[in-house]
């Protein structure tokens, strides 16, 4: 059995030859190729090797197309900050007032340099991989990109004050990520990982997700032209579970901070769970906890498939030992081969 | 229930809902009523405390939390002149983000101290090891408080501390943001002092462990 076929089987809900694990590797493909991170998304051919090389080396079922989160904002005109240990960041934000919303203009995802990095990493990587891997593009929702857009404190500031403000950028923002995320898909991504931090009740009270962020996401979510997987970057899941459902999200990224048989329980047979291992406790682990964490896991929402492994962040961090991957990947394989076994 | 609870459990409602209107009038019979600075700091203090558990125990929006902090800093700047009151400014603090520009935390925790009374220097966001210290030092700061939310900026705290170390400084370095959340050992990996996990429980760190940092 593939990655592909293995990751199918775990989304429709029915238990293949062992749970499909997702290493969320971005920026981890510098340190594969030992060069500096700014250089390594220079060229769309690194992250290729990279994605390739690591898909065997830690037996990962899925590619990963994702380069950093601000390249949204890259498009936009904004600026990134790199750093030599870390996911490049955005810079100071490029909104600096509510007047200069109207103004802001829909992003050509075929001109914005980033996005055509990502686009061809996609069509080389589909040519690789064929129809055996599943290949994740990347897009922030339009409710959250505004963090990095504006800020958070501007932007809850116009989520509470100025609905005329956020219904501009947000009509910007769904025509911008509906064609990104479409792109994407055209240049061979098998299904969309929806990032959506603002929609977990962690960051905002769900009353005001529903009456703000949701309808937008309903709405984008539909227009993107294939499979989706929500992802609450940490957040927690389990209080918005059915209305995540009901915009037709296939995949749901949870947190560590969810209750794990609460959750499976809400979920199964109908959304499946990615996640939850706790990306930045990781560059802790010893063999024992990884062993202790992914069983734990498996043991809880492994059953009936439904359950695709990850970090709970949606980036394995840079400080992360390899070691630790290696032996993470084992443990999967030790313990999520089906039928499981109810001992461990 | 007594006056006191029913008016600090009305005015946490009014946080809640971000009803800034709200929040304003209670504050104001608080104040026609007892005519005295502790009474509105305690009920501005007292919400926020509420809040921030609430927080933690992942019934409450960071939004909220968030928003909570700037309604109440509004509030108590307004009543500290109205009462000839003078903001605390002992032990001498300053807060910054190190590294990004994710400013939310560091705004959370500004306004939570300035809603206590304290003044408290804001260095900015985007800081380099060297920028934070340097401001550290220039203004002879007894508590920096520190704010991230990567990883990687989180583990320059410990760039931060050696450097200050090495100057003879004896500043008191409080940590705060996701990285200390999700490794509960971080903070004392990085050489912090004080690890604020909560926001709201700064104000208690401040008066029991650092208040008399400068004697």
């Amino acid at each position: 059995m593939n990655s592909f076929e293995r990751t199918m089987a775990a989304i429709s809900h029915k238990e293949a030859d062992r749970v499909p694990l997702f290493l969320l590797l971005s920026l981890f493909g510098a340190k594969e190729l030992q060069m500096p991170i700014k250089q390594y998304f220079s060229k769309p051919e690194n992250v290729v090797k990279a994605q390739i090389d690591m898909k065997e080396k830690y037996q990962n079922d899925c590619i990963y197309t994702f380069f950093y989160a601000p390249i949204e904002i890259e498009a936009f005109g904004g600026e990134v900050v790199f750093v030599e240990d870390g996911p490049p960041n955005s810079g100071e934000p490029f909104i600096k007032s509510f007047e200069q919303i109207s103004k802001i203009q829909v992003p050509n995802v075929h001109q914005a340099d980033g996005l055509k990095k990502v686009l061809t990493a996609t069509e080389l990587l589909k040519k690789e991989v064929k129809q055996e891997v599943p290949i994740i593009g990347v897009v922030m929702s339009p409710f959250s990109l505004p963090i990095m857009q504006m800020g958070f404190e501007k932007y809850l500031e116009m989520i509470y004050f100025r609905k005329k403000d956020f219904k501009k950028l947000m009509a910007v923002n769904e025509a911008f990520c509906v064609e990104w995320a479409n792109a994407q898909l055209q240049a061979g991504a098998t299904a969309i990982c929806y990032f959506n931090p603002l929609a977990s009740p962690s960051m905002i009270e769900k009353n005001t997700y529903l009456a703000t962020g949701y309808e937008i996401d309903k709405r984008t979510i539909l227009k993107i032209k294939g499979p989706t997987a929500t992802h609450l970057a940490s957040g927690r899941a389990f209080p918005v579970v059915e209305e995540l459902l009901a915009t037709g999200t296939a995949v749901l990224g949870f947190s560590g901070d969810d209750d794990l048989t609460a959750i499976k329980k809400a979920t199964q047979n109908r959304l499946c769970l990615l996640g939850n291992l706790n990306g930045i406790d990781m560059v802790n682990w010893d063999s024992k906890i990884v062993n202790e964490r992914v069983s734990h896991l498996i043991t809880k929402a492994g059953q009936g498939g439904g359950l695709i492994i990850s970090d709970n962040h949606g980036e394995i961090p840079w400080q992360v030992p390899e070691e630790t991957l290696l032996e993470l990947s084992e443990a999967v394989r030790k313990y999520g081969t089906y039928p499981l076994t109810r001992s461990h | 229930m007594n006056d006191r609870s029913f008016l600090g459990e009305e005015f946490e409602n009014a946080l809640l809902q971000i009803n800034r209107v709200k929040a304003a009038e209670i504050f104001q019979r608080c104040y026609e009523e007892n005519q005295k600075f502790e009474e509105l700091e305690h009920l501005a203090i007292h919400a926020l405390e509420t809040i921030g558990n609430g927080w933690e125990a992942g019934t409450i929006s960071l939004s909220q939390v968030y928003m909570a902090g700037v309604i109440c800093e509004g509030l108590i700047e307004k009543y500290l002149p109205i009462m000839q009151i003078k903001r605390k400014n002992m032990p001498r603090m300053a807060i910054g983000v190190l590294q990004d520009h994710h400013a939310l935390g560091k705004r959370i925790v500004y306004s939570i101290l300035r809603a206590g009374g304290f003044e408290v220097m804001d260095f900015g966001q985007g800081l380099s090891v060297e920028e934070i210290v340097r401001k550290t030092l220039e203004n002879q700061i007894e508590v920096l408080l520190i704010s991230t939310l990567m990883l990687p900026s989180a583990l320059k705290v410990s760039e931060v501390k050696e450097e200050l170390v090495k100057k003879a400084a004896v500043t008191k370095i409080i940590v705060g943001g996701a990285p200390f959340r999700l490794d509960n050992n971080l903070w004392e990996k990085v050489g912090a002092d004080t690890d604020g996990k909560n926001a709201s429980s700064i104000i208690g760190i401040i008066e029991t462990e650092y208040g008399k940092a400068g004697e």
